[in-house]
């Protein structure tokens, strides 16, 4: 399944990469659940967010600049941070 | 000259160090404090915090290489460690705290390689303390970039063959990297394997190697 990283700054502790931010890749595993970091940074009450391990081509990521288009960048979002993405 | 350093020699031909009689910073100030409360009001002892410190810096890269070792002459357990490292190394009796792990294996056509571009996440019950470069900016930005050249630096130059997966370690999980056995060690006993499982090649940025 395909998913993009929102593109989005929000202010504060996050984990999501600034260089995947926008970018699509596939699903490569779900992880479960986890505390949402963004919360659980501030001793927020978290709440659970699914942990998902999202596979890049480096094409996508770096554009024409890529070391090699086809080797891959693998990395964990939080589900909140993806959207499904429908390339039609 | 065996040497070529600006700083007067010792008699043995090593470079004086600076003493570190610097002062203490904020942090170390409030580490100390707090330590201190914390032993007055007998919530600790200095020997249990000694312990702990201890256990903390025994743990090293032979905790992994067990692991791998064992993966590589055992095929029920490298199939049940790739498919849920956690679990696998607790049913074999390795410690690994309340990490989540996540093996990943090399093949002839595959090489994974880790890296936490965020902060320096790694599998330290497994490993023990990341070395410096681990933790250094350049590390973590240039192995998300240009992994091939990295690894080329660190003396692995890989085939046109074989694809690269860059693994950045961004949230809850961490990794560890299941080496491919070096076909001239087929046949060594799962003890002997060990030692020829090296740090970096669990970080992904080298591979296993003959102890001798």
């Amino acid at each position: 399944m395909k998913v993009r990283v929102l593109y989005q700054w929000p202010p504060g502790h996050v984990r999501t990469p600034a260089y995947l931010r926008g970018k699509v890749g596939i699903i490569e595993r779900r992880i479960g659940e986890f505390k949402n970091p963004e919360q659980n940074a501030y001793r927020a009450k978290p709440d659970q967010s699914h942990l998902i391990r999202v596979r890049f081509k480096m094409k996508e990521v770096w554009g024409d600049n890529a070391e090699r288009p086809d080797d891959f960048i693998e990395a964990e979002i939080y589900e909140h941070w993806l959207e499904p993405y429908d390339a039609t | 000259m065996p040497h070529d350093h600006h700083a007067p020699l010792s008699p043995s031909d090593h470079p004086y160090r600076d003493d570190d009689d610097t002062s203490l910073t904020y942090w170390q100030t409030m580490e100390i404090a707090v330590r201190e409360l914390l032993i007055e009001k007998g919530y600790l002892s200095a020997t249990q915090i000694q312990e702990q410190i201890n256990t903390m810096d025994e743990r090293s890269p032979a905790n992994g290489a067990a692991l791998v070792a064992k993966a590589w002459t055992d095929p029920t357990f490298k199939k049940s460690l790739i498919n849920d490292a956690g679990e696998a190394s607790r049913n074999m009796g390795f410690d690994i705290g309340p990490m989540h792990l996540i093996a990943l294996e090399n093949s002839e056509t595959v090489h994974n390689v880790i890296v936490c571009t965020l902060c320096s996440c790694y599998p330290r019950n497994l490993l023990g303390l990341p070395p410096d470069w681990y933790k250094s900016r350049a590390y973590r930005s240039r192995t998300v970039i240009e992994p091939r050249k990295v690894l080329a630096e660190f003396g692995l130059e890989l085939g046109e063959e074989i694809q690269v997966r860059v693994h950045d370690s961004t949230a809850d999980m961490r990794y560890i990297v299941v080496p491919a056995q070096p076909k001239e060690s087929i046949g060594l006993s799962e003890n002997e394997l060990k030692d020829w499982v090296t740090r970096d090649s669990m970080i992904g940025v080298g591979l296993p190697r003959s102890p001798i």
